[in-house]
């Protein structure tokens, strides 16, 4: 394959595409582990119950109602799908997760991989796993736009732009503000923040809740550009883990940052090396590792 | 910390490991047929339950029993993995008196289960998987390789492609056996007609994002991008290059082993005009329409030409027993060679020595939105391509014991 800038950029600029999902996911699952100090490995379920809450929105729900005209529209989506998902997560937490906390994290682990298998194994039976597609694209987003570099769907550069706002908006919100600032110390040290009048039970619930609508969030920006498949949380979230674990567990910007660098190396593999594309992310994990076992941004 | 990231890779593990399943039967005395599939994956949608429940409606048209012993349909998931594959199917073999295996959509799991079959003197049909190596370098004796294989495919679609002026070619291939062996064939056929190949990539199995090989595709200038991929991939693919303007810029996108599910799946917007080459359609006469109707009534989908030819496999299997008067598996092959096999599936059919199952091909076209009556009103069939002619010659192959 030739090698020149037009095609490193045009790789890049795909590879970005990929990133912002992989820092959207991977930002959700350092803000519950800060918090809770649960490994959710529901995160790729709860990614793909985003997807098909928008599907089933845009074509069942309508007609379940009675009303055939009735459609819950992208931009609806965007909102309901991850409230939906949130309230699911809302109530994994009330009535599973909260009983784990003071035990090992393994116990949040196999917890949240079996809710997985039961989640995926339930949407598989009923659904197609070649996908469904999602055709409720608004007219606005359909098209191509000419980057100089290359001719690059305008919903997929929606789709970095929004995801994008997402990420740095969840930074700042857990860094920059006053609600940010009390779940940090309620991560800290719970009793005392609790000794404040701050309600840390609902802190947490609250954060279980954000964590998975941001994977929500994800699945329904993913759902256009990818067939809506029961399989499409466990095809990313071992890349998502990998990026985790590079990042370095429970940081923030971590996460965002190696989320979207991991993207573009991914990409650019995929030009000069294809057949190492899907295993370039764990050879990284593996030196990093080695080098800082604690990832890059994480504390020891 | 470090604990808790062994924790995580663990996890990490065990995801790569996710649904072990498993598969019940003890009974001796008992025709046992075990269909050994992709119950979770990429290619479960063209295998799968419905892989499942098209055996037990053979079963159950040809009676339930057969000379007099009860018939007894198990099941299990290969995972596409060729460790599992066998593993299961030695576990059928040596401790659940499984007398035959069928299905296998994996060309990787398909010869490792072939393989086994051949040591333990086992039959084994497979519907799904697609690699020439089954008849070919890895052929058994008790080996059967039912539907398609991955020099009929490109045999009947790519020759079609080309003369309508499809000449320079770039592919997309799945990075395991059976994408190898189908791009490989594909570019025999693409230049032995007049084509070049301009360049290929390979991806791995289960890709979400295909963009950027397609990209490459695009830039190679090649009027037709050749998908030698299947399944979820294949659907991936074109709709990914629709997103990105490479239909509209004048490209062609030829998928090389292409199912009804995928169709379904892509929509006929998407899909329409697409030529492809299939076993079977179930709309395509009296017969297959009958049948199928009858499999939509238990499963709410149309079967894909995997699922039918496993109905169709397994009742001829059993028919091979029926008239050997014994399931000793040198006497049904006997019995499955001697007898032609004509039914709603398969048209002038017949079990070669190397373990083809030939039988006439055919050329589909996806339909325009306009033309479709129907759900699953998809595809019209454009030519029927006989068998002789679509199968590769046992005279080019290279299975050992066959004499030339």
């Amino acid at each position: 394959m030739h090698l020149n800038i037009h095609m490193v950029l045009a790789q890049l600029m795909l590879g970005l595409n990929n990133g912002v999902f992989y820092a959207l996911l991977s930002l959700g699952l350092a803000v519950i582990f800060g918090m809770l100090n649960i490994i959710n490995f529901a995160h790729g379920a709860l990614y793909m119950l985003g997807a098909f809450v928008a599907l089933l929105g845009y074509t069942k729900l309508g007609p379940l109602l009675g009303m055939p005209g009735f459609h819950v529209n992208y931009w609806a989506a965007l909102i309901v799908a991850p409230l939906v998902v949130a309230l699911v997560g809302v109530l994994i937490e009330k009535t599973m997760l909260k009983r784990l906390y003071k035990v090992d994290h393994l116990y949040g682990l196999l917890l949240t991989f079996g809710l997985a298998l039961v989640i995926q194994g339930v949407f598989t039976n009923y659904f197609n796993v070649s996908g469904t597609p999602y055709n409720a694209m608004p007219a606005s987003l359909k098209g191509v736009v000419n980057l100089g570099f290359m001719i690059f769907p305008k919903y997929r550069l929606w789709s970095i732009g929004i995801s994008l706002a997402v990420c740095f908006g969840t930074w700042f919100l857990a860094e920059r503000t006053k609600l940010g600032s009390q779940l940090r110390a309620g991560t800290e040290n719970p009793s005392l923040v609790q000794a404040f009048g701050i309600n840390v039970p609902l802190l947490v619930t609250l954060t279980y809740g954000y964590g998975v609508a941001l994977a929500a969030f994800a699945g329904v920006v993913a759902a256009p550009i990818y067939s809506v498949s029961p399989l499409m949380g466990s095809d990313v979230i071992i890349t998502v883990f990998a990026v985790v674990v590079i990042g370095g567990m429970g940081s923030i910007m971590g996460s965002i940052v190696t989320g979207l660098a991991l993207g573009m190396v991914e990409g650019l593999t995929k030009v000069v090396y294809p057949p190492a594309a899907n295993t370039v992310i764990f050879f990284m994990m593996i030196l990093v590792l080695l080098v800082k076992p604690a990832g890059l941004f994480g504390r020891e | 910390m470090k604990k808790l990231l062994m924790q995580v890779v663990t996890g990490i593990a065990m995801l790569s490991m996710a649904g072990l399943a498993s598969a019940a039967g003890i009974s001796n005395n008992v025709v046992k047929i075990g269909v050994l599939t992709d119950m979770s994956g990429v290619y479960s949608a063209i295998g799968g339950e419905g892989s499942v429940t098209a055996a037990k409606m053979a079963v159950a048209d040809f009676g339930g029993k057969v000379l007099g012993k009860k018939i007894e349909v198990i099941s299990a998931d290969h995972q596409n993995k060729a460790d599992i594959a066998s593993e299961k199917a030695r576990e059928w073999f040596d401790n659940d008196h499984v007398d035959m295996v069928i299905g296998l959509l994996n060309s990787g799991c398909a010869i490792a289960v072939q393989k086994l079959g051949q040591e333990k003197h086992h039959i084994v049909i497979s519907t799904g998987a697609g690699s020439t190596a089954l008849t070919n370098k890895d052929c058994s004796p008790y080996g059967i390789h039912y539907v398609y294989d991955t020099y009929s495919l490109p045999k009947v679609a790519a020759s079609a492609i080309i003369d309508h002026g499809g000449k320079t070619w770039f592919f997309l291939t799945a990075d395991y056996a059976f994408g190898h062996s189908l791009e490989e064939n594909t570019a025999k056929f693409v230049k032995n007609h007049g084509g070049k190949v301009l360049g290929q990539v390979l991806h791995p199995l289960a890709t979400s994002d295909f963009s950027s090989y397609l990209l490459q595709a695009q830039s190679s200038g090649a009027k037709v991008i050749g998908l030698a991929n299947a399944g979820g991939d294949f659907v991936n693919a074109v709709k990914q290059a629709r997103e990105f303007g490479i239909v509209q810029g004048g490209q062609t996108i030829a998928g090389m082993l292409v199912f009804l599910s995928d169709v379904k799946s892509l929509g006929l917007d998407v899909a329409q005009g697409m030529e492809f080459a299939t076993a079977f359609y179930w709309n395509r006469d009296a017969a297959s329409r009958k049948w199928s109707e009858r499999y939509f009534k238990k499963t709410g989908a149309m079967p894909t030409m995997n699922q039918a030819g496993v109905y169709s496999a397994t009742m001829h299997y059993l028919k091979a027993i029926k008239a050997a008067g014994t399931d000793n598996s040198d006497a049904v092959m006997k019995a499955f060679r001697a007898m032609k096999i004509d039914d709603f599936f398969s048209q002038n059919g017949y079990l070669r020595p190397d373990g083809t199952m030939v039988h006439d091909m055919f050329l589909a076209e996806v339909k325009k939105p306009s033309e479709s009556k129907g759900p699953w009103d998809l595809l019209k069939i454009i030519k029927t391509v006989p068998g002789d002619e679509a199968f590769m010659p046992m005279s080019e192959g290279s299975c050992s014991f066959v004499k030339k």
